[in-house]
């Protein structure tokens, strides 16, 4: 069984809700941020979502462009981020870790050695914003057969016509984008959301999680609350940025899975 | 024109939005919907007799076209060889070809009851000429355009004010061009309900190369008749700028089942084309990449990151570089060359001083590689170069090249 699935029957069996936190590899800098990284399982964090640093993500609003900046300044690079993973595989064999990105850093590297990396250094999961399902044959499909989960972003646009075409190839969970957006804008709002995941969970047995707009451990159990758990990247890298300590930041994150696992 | 559509070079792009590899519909899944709906639109319209007399009567009433195709005979002369004939799309209403397709798509977004109209711009040509269009239907415009690109060309800033557009100065990034798009995009998935995206070159997710490529289209359609009835033929040679390609592919497309017709693109050099990266030529110094929305060739790093690239001219500052010329690349059907930014200096003060026509910088590199190609061509070797934009927005950038002060 996948790391993932065996973490939702974890979560299943203990009735929580997953919590998932977004940190961006090498931010502030390559050290700090692998110690992030290792501290996060034990602040709480039921998934690990890193990512990877691109020169344009078009999805992500100016606290999670900032961070990349930062992290590509420090010579962050698609090699040192798969490193990182390396690293924090020697100390956590259970937790799974989901890289979230753009697609020309993959491209550019090759998807067939791109996957086998990844594979070997832990990998469990592969967020790729530009890859919608019409693109499928680009990396959704050679990621499966490598036995790594490609989680798919639904949006507030996904009709119900077009759902199936969203699921069909998607694997580990759904990640629910809650606002039509970028990453850091607008606050999620659970009574809308919380129709919109039932409207998904009507059409997949997978866990379906919830992101963007998720800024206070309240929100992340009311949102928690009303899906299979919540993903918070924004509120957590604007820590980071402002230069807390480390302990501060898994402090904070700590914070933000007490909010998920209360609901 | 050839019947047989295998054996064609104007069949492009495929259900997939593909030229051959590139192309195709790189977005994140909040705008998906929204480009099917465009394309499905788009499809519509594109059999619509009424959308095209809509849009004859706006080219003929409104930008002034058909736009003539002039001799440049003392050109000629000087240079001692082959014909050469300008296309003059300077002489549209805003004084560039931007306008070709920027009716042609807020008329789409007219049709899809969208109100809020946004456009990303470099030089400013293409944001002034959404503005234009905006301000005479009544619709509220929003430019992106890089921090950068607002000093170099406050002019245009101006204008776009003047025609109650709103400018927003882009400081994400290196503050240009691609920039401008990324916050576009941005935009678009923020107000997805009554927002229409007006791309102002052919790049972007399908159906955004080939839409755009349709409206410029009229260009190479005009050159044909009208180079018809000057000389009784075809062209021998075209040769255009790129910066994402529309003027190009606008007059390229109309030809390429012409064998016969050699067709050039070229590419700002900037100050060389070396590894210091310090110029805009996608094709002959970058590789295959996804950016905004499709694969094409990027000016990159080993790791996949973005450059930003360098050219005097604003307009031809872009790291990209339409999907569809990429293919025309690797077919071989077209071939694309670079010239340095002070090769199309000496190009714009010799039109300038030759015809009597104050050149845009980005033509200046079409005309640039005519005055290298011609002097060694036959003299019934027929040259036609895209005079794509008028230069009264680069004075200022010329005069500090040229180390004049202006600034009174
Ligand atoms: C006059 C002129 N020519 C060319 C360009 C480059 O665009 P394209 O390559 O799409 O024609 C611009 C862009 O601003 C322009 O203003």
């Amino acid at each position: 069984m996948s790391r993932i699935a065996a973490r939702f029957e974890k979560l299943r069996a203990e009735g929580r809700k997953a919590f998932v936190s977004y940190v961006m590899a090498g931010d502030p800098d390559h050290a700090t941020s692998l110690e992030i990284l290792k501290g996060l399982p034990r602040a709480g964090v039921d998934i690990v979502e890193l990512g990877v640093p691109f020169t344009d993500p078009m999805a992500d609003g100016p606290t999670i462009q900032a961070a990349g900046q930062r992290a590509l300044a420090g010579g962050q690079t698609l090699e040192r981020t798969l490193a990182m993973v390396r690293a924090f595989r020697e100390g956590d064999a259970e937790t799974p870790l989901v890289l979230m990105g753009y697609y020309n850093p993959i491209y550019s590297r090759g998807v067939a050695r791109f996957l086998e990396d990844a594979a070997t250094a832990g990998v469990d999961g592969l967020i790729v914003v530009d890859l919608p399902p019409e693109e499928d044959d680009e990396l959704c499909l050679p990621a499966l057969a490598a036995g790594i989960d490609f989680i798919r972003l639904a949006t507030p646009t996904t009709d119900d016509r077009r759902l199936p075409k969203v699921l069909e190839n998607t694997s580990g969970f759904v990640y629910y984008v809650s606002i039509t957006g970028i990453t850091g804008a607008a606050e999620a709002q659970a009574e809308v959301v919380g129709p919109e995941v039932a409207r998904i969970k009507a059409r997949t047995d997978l866990p379906v999680l919830v992101g963007f707009g998720i800024r206070s451990p309240q929100s992340a159990e009311a949102i928690a609350g009303v899906a299979d758990g919540c993903v918070v990247g924004s509120a957590i890298v604007s820590e980071i940025a402002a230069g807390k300590p480390v302990a501060e930041v898994l402090d904070y994150v700590r914070g933000l899975a007490e909010g998920a696992h209360r609901a | 024109m050839p019947e047989d559509r295998i054996n064609s070079f104007r069949s492009g792009p495929d259900a997939q939005g593909r030229f051959g590899d590139f192309g195709g519909r790189f977005v994140s899944e909040t705008l998906m919907p929204l480009i099917l709906e465009l394309e499905a639109e788009y499809e519509r319209a594109k059999t619509d007799a009424d959308f095209w007399a809509e849009m004859d009567d706006l080219w003929t009433h409104y930008v002034g076209r058909p736009s003539p195709l002039y001799f440049a005979e003392r050109l000629t002369k000087h240079l001692g060889g082959a014909k050469v004939y300008m296309k003059r799309d300077e002489l549209n209403h805003t004084g560039a070809h931007k306008i070709n397709n920027v009716l042609g798509q807020i008329l789409l977004a007219r049709r899809m009851g969208k109100t809020r109209i946004i456009a990303e711009t470099g030089a400013g040509q293409h944001g002034v000429a959404t503005a234009t269009v905006c301000a005479k239907f009544g619709l509220k415009c929003i430019v992106y355009m890089g921090a950068h690109d607002v000093e170099r060309q406050a002019p245009n800033v101006f204008r776009m004010k003047l025609l109650g557009a709103e400018v927003v100065p882009v400081t994400s990034g290196r503050g240009t061009l691609k920039d401008a798009m990324n916050d576009a995009l941005r935009d678009w998935v923020t107000n997805v309900r009554d927002t229409f995206y007006c791309i102002g070159t052919v790049a972007g997710p399908h159906p955004y190369p080939a839409m755009v490529r349709d409206f410029q289209s009229i260009i190479g359609q005009e050159v044909r008749r009208q180079m018809t009835e000057a000389e009784g033929r075809l062209p021998d040679t075209l040769v255009a700028a790129i910066g994402g390609g529309s003027n190009a592919m606008g007059l390229f497309h109309p030809f390429l089942d012409d064998p016969e017709v050699a067709i050039v693109g070229v590419e700002a050099g900037g100050r060389g084309v070396n590894e210091k990266m310090e110029h805009c030529a996608s094709l002959t110094g970058g590789r295959p990449g996804v950016l905004h929305g499709n694969r094409t060739y990027l000016l990159q790093d080993d790791d996949g990151q973005i450059l930003e690239g360098y050219s005097i001219s604003a307009g031809l500052d872009y790291p990209g570089i339409g999907p569809e010329h990429a293919w025309l690349h690797e077919s071989g059907r077209a071939q694309y060359v670079s010239v340095t930014d002070d090769e199309a200096l000496d190009a714009f003060k010799l039109c300038c001083e030759m015809e009597g026509i104050i050149p845009a910088l980005e033509p200046s590199h079409a005309l640039a590689h005519v005055t290298k190609v011609a002097p060694d061509l036959p003299s019934d070797h027929i040259i036609c170069m895209n005079m794509c934009g008028r230069g009264d927005k680069d004075i200022f950038t010329v005069a500090r090249a040229l180390g004049v002060d202006i600034s009174g």
